[in-house]
């Protein structure tokens, strides 16, 4: 089947998609954005997470058909032309990334936390991350990241 | 369906930037950037144009005789290109790390669920997997051995192999599989009175279940066929000189014709210190001559690696009515499952460093590591050392029960200290601060109790809302743990490290090229550290890992900062010899304090400054070192004396939990981990260190097991198979310690195993302390607290 969605901003329409596939096959395998991680394609670990519609929600869980004429935005959509978003910067600095699988979920379920929340406590954080697993960090770091990207962000406003 | 059609290559790029701090900053690492843009390139990411994907049968059976395999439905349908069985090995159908008994793909006989039997490659993954499924192989179904003593009982009738098992110039041990049995290695320490009696004695038998390592990343990679009928394989891993070999012996190739380079890793923690789908995708290259992708999925990868080896064990322990330690007599069981993998060195650690970082007098122990029909067992962080801090942990908390005894009192009392004797006989020459960890630990304040308004997200079962505090009671628990830092028992333990140094737009900018492999624990930050120190410039570019420089051994065994760490560091020091000498040449004369700084070579006592940039022109200074660690020795095979090991590793930790009694919830409140690292390369990545071996530790204690029944998996799956989530960890305080290393560079100690170890111990008697109970098993389930088991 052909899929057409916008991704990250920009139209996308791939051809010969098989109707198994999933979101997250075609975004990693046929439009070239390998950013949404697989690690382990049942909706458990959160590392495929992407925005679908504003909501974010696991790519290995959204049949690619399910995406036609939709907005889907991916890691590789946060970071602005010349600099990286405040929740990424932050990340970095905090000591946040290891082996960075988790990462590219993690980011995007940050950045919606905050642009819901503001400056989202540290109960809220965990409830919020909850879905995304990371095996390197022990989360501590992950947390001084949210906090960090918060107080940025809320001084951007 | 047709061929994926377009996505990045992802070729692994050279790393550059951050352009600041040297040994002791927390620099930033060179891979962050592009690992929060979503273009660091990972195994299961690489593609190219024209590629195969390839994928895995395995046997749905723990042991069985495969009877015959039919590949003609397989091969038939359409988009596939290669159906490949054992007699398509063209090399030694067997392979391994340390003795070489593990079948490339089965051989006649399947030994635990999940072997793989066969190969296909096709246009599509999901081609692939349809196409496996109708290969048709008849197997004649055996009862499994899945206990470890019972499998070493009756070895004539449950012989799980029949034959010797070749041992390699790989092994790290002298281990001898024996042909008539189901025995990987018995190692014995013997050390004084062996008929020692005490005032008081406790025993106690412990049992850790089989943990996974869970990294995130799956098993991955892609190898392409080469014009000289060779094979370039990108991949996922932890050693590849290491696997290079076993490759070579697979496929009988010479090593110039298996060139290997590292992928993006997504995480490691010894899992991938096995082979995985590294030889099956070359065989599969060099048959269709096309490139071959494999990556697997999470139940695969379940199947796909080695697991820790779970663990029984017998302790007792005798001390003097004032609690001085009198002796220990230890047996422990390691389930090695179906291949030898890393089982040698793991009893190794197991055996010889099993009582704990404590002075006992009279020593024995046994630790045997076995053959079963479960699934293989081998390399986890830890390694060895994790099991059998369960049980003496436990041991010493009964005894101090026993003598009515503060905890930590009799643990000090009976801590190893620099110029104490383990008990094989190896005197400690570097600071050990056992008992220190754990005063400052104890020196720490607690956690606030809860009062008042209650926060369900506090609270045992969270969100649940299984309880407002009722039932809730809150214990504390201690812990400490030693580790060796890496390789030992002789093994000839070695790094190399390529660096250069040359002018680039201007500026001096140095090349550090090891085959280290960076698996997420920060090694590239640390070799641009020590570089950007040892020469005395910003920029440092990290090369590609690659087979093209000599073997830096495994990223495993908290080994790498201390041997790449120490290769990388002599490397700089010979570049830093060429450029000293050829500043005197121009200067025309000896001068005694020359150095370099600041991308200058300089003398302050004779005011010279002389640029690198001058010095070198568009010449290259380039100088590749092999270094080694101080020499270890095998240990005696009937007493385990030796100097075995060549470093230690400390830590201890302190955990507070509340545990619902009624229902048997643990919420870990909070963790404090206390442990010394010699000297702080990075104090931003060791924390982190500490952190996630923290999470680990915890995760064992109270979540992460791997069931099997009869042999087979019951959980392979992040559903069933838990680890833990932000939710689950506690927030933790973290201590640490710099007692330098007279021996190591810079004084470092190894830093990734230990706080993994002394972890899950202290949150069992944390969880023993809230609830009473003996515990001697984990990971600790709801029926253990009560009583429902």
């Amino acid at each position: 089947m052909r899929l057409t969605c916008t991704v990250n901003g920009t139209e996308q329409q791939v051809d010969d998609v098989w109707e198994g596939e999933s979101l997250l096959y075609v975004l990693r395998e046929r439009m070239g954005l390998p950013g949404s991680k697989n690690a382990c394609e049942q909706g458990e670990c959160g590392s495929c997470t992407v925005y679908l519609d504003g909501l974010p929600v696991c790519a290995c869980l959204v049949a690619a058909g399910q995406a036609e004429g939709r907005q889907v935005g991916t890691v590789e959509g946060l970071a602005g032309a010349d600099a990286l978003h405040p929740v990424q910067q932050a990340f970095v600095d905090a000591g946040a990334v290891q082996c960075g699988f988790c990462t590219p979920g993690l980011l995007v379920a940050t950045h919606d936390l905050i642009t819901r929340t503001g400056r989202p406590s540290d109960a809220e954080t965990r409830e919020a991350l909850a879905g995304n697993l990371c095996r390197c960090t022990g989360y501590e770091k992950i947390l001084d990241a949210v906090r960090l990207a918060a107080d940025r962000m809320g001084a951007d406003r | 369906m047709s061929t994926p059609t377009r996505t990045p290559t992802g070729a692994p790029a050279h790393l550059t930037g951050p352009g600041s701090g040297g040994v002791g900053d927390s620099a930033q690492r060179p891979d962050g950037v592009l690992k929060v843009r979503g273009e660091f390139a990972y195994g299961s990411d690489l593609w190219m144009e024209d590629m195969l994907w390839g994928v895995t049968l395995r046997s749905p059976h723990p042991y069985a005789r495969v009877l015959a395999i039919d590949t003609s439905a397989a091969t038939q349908l359409p988009g596939v290109h290669a159906v490949l069985t054992s007699e398509d090995v063209p090399g030694e159908k067997v392979y391994g790390l340390e003795l070489a008994d593990q079948p490339v793909l089965a051989v006649d006989v399947v030994r635990y669920q999940g072997e793989p039997v066969a190969l296909v490659a096709a246009d599509h993954p999901d081609t692939a997997r349809r196409a496996a499924a109708l290969i048709r192989v008849d197997y004649e179904v055996w009862e499994p051995v899945t206990d470890a003593r019972t499998a070493l009982g009756h070895p004539a009738t449950d012989a799980v192999h029949e034959s010797d098992a070749e041992v390699t110039e790989l092994s790290r041990e002298s281990a001898h599989l024996h042909p008539e049995g189901n025995l990987v290695r018995h190692l014995k320490v013997r050390t004084g009175d062996p008929q020692p009696t005490a005032d008081v004695v406790v025993v106690g038998e412990y049992e850790v279940g089989m943990q996974d390592q869970a990294f995130l990343g799956p098993e991955s990679g892609l190898a392409v066929p080469a014009d000289d009928g060779g094979v370039e394989l990108y991949v996922a891993t932890q050693w590849l000189h290491v696997d290079q070999r076993q490759i070579c012996s697979a496929l009988g190739l010479p090593p110039e014709q298996v060139r290997l380079t590292l992928a993006g890793v997504g995480g490691a923690f010894g899992g991938r210190e096995d082979l995985s789908m590294h030889v099956h995708a070359c065989l599969l290259a060099l048959r269709t001559g096309k490139p071959v992708k494999m990556s697997y999925n999470r139940e695969e990868s379940f199947f796909g690696h080695v697991h820790r080896h779970p663990a029984t064990m017998r302790y007792e322990h005798g001390a003097t009515r004032d609690g001085q330690l009198v002796y220990v007599k230890a047996s422990i069981w390691f389930d090695g499952g179906a291949y030898a993998s890393s089982t040698p060195a793991v009893v190794g650690n197991g055996g010889t460093m099993g009582i704990g970082p404590y002075v006992v007098p009279n020593v024995h122990v046994d630790c045997y590591g076995a053959y079963t029909n479960n699934p293989p067992c081998g390399a986890m962080r830890g390694f060895g050392s994790v099991q059998t801090a369960f049980a003496y942990e436990s041991q010493m908390d009964a005894l101090a029960a026993e003598l009515g005894m503060d905890p930590v009192e009799l643990r000090c009392r009976n801590a190893m200290e620099q110029g104490s004797a383990t008990p094989t006989g190896q005197v400690i020459d570097s600071p050990a601060p056992v008992a220190e960890l754990l005063r400052r630990l104890e020196a720490m304040p607690l956690p606030a109790e809860a009062d008042g308004e209650v926060d369900l997200r506090d609270m045992p079962g969270g969100v649940s809302n299984t309880t407002h505090g009722e039932g809730v009671r809150r214990g504390v628990g201690y812990a400490v743990a030693y580790k060796n830092v890496a390789f030992s028992e002789g093994y000839d333990d070695y790094s190399t490290a390529r660096v250069r140094l040359e002018v680039v737009g201007g500026e001096p900018t140095a090349t550090v090229h090891t085959a280290a492999a960076e698996v997420g624990q920060g090694l590239v930050t640390v070799e641009q550290q020590i570089t950007r120190t040892e020469l005395g410039v910003e920029q440092v570019t990290v090369h590609p890992k690659d087979t093209t420089v000599g073997s830096a051994g495994s990223t495993s065994a908290s080994r790498q900062t201390y041997v790449t760490g120490g290769a990388v560091k002599a490397a700089c020091e010979a570049v830093r010899g060429q450029l000293l000498a050829r500043a005197e040449r121009l200067v025309g004369r000896s001068v005694p304090d020359l150095r370099l700084a600041g991308g200058q070579v300089v003398s302050d006592a004779e005011e010279i400054a002389v640029p690198l940039a001058d010095l070198l022109g568009n010449e290259a200074v380039e100088e590749t070192v092999q270094w080694r660690h101080r020499p270890t020795e095998a240990i005696d095979p009937e007493t385990g004396q030796g100097f075995a090991h060549v470093q230690y590793a400390f830590s201890a930790h302190r955990a507070v939990v509340d545990v619902d009694t009624e229902l048997g919830l643990v919420k870990v409140v909070e963790m404090a981990c206390t442990q010394d690292v010699g000297k702080a390369i990075n104090p931003q990545a060791v924390i982190g260190q500490i952190q996630g071996g923290t999470a680990q530790g915890l995760g064992l204690a109270v979540m992460e097991e791997i069931l099997i029944r009869d042999g087979k998996v019951v959980n392979p799956s992040f559903t069933d198979y838990l680890i833990p989530t932000i939710l689950d960890m506690p927030p933790m305080r973290v201590e640490v310690l710099e007692y330098a290393d007279p021996h190591a560079p810079y004084g470092l100690r190894g830093v990734g195993e230990a706080p993994n170890i002394s972890s899950g111990p202290a949150v069992l008697a944390a969880i023993r302390a809230a609830t009473g109970l003996p515990l001697a098993r984990v990971p600790v389930r709801p029926e253990h607290l009560t009583g429902t088991s």
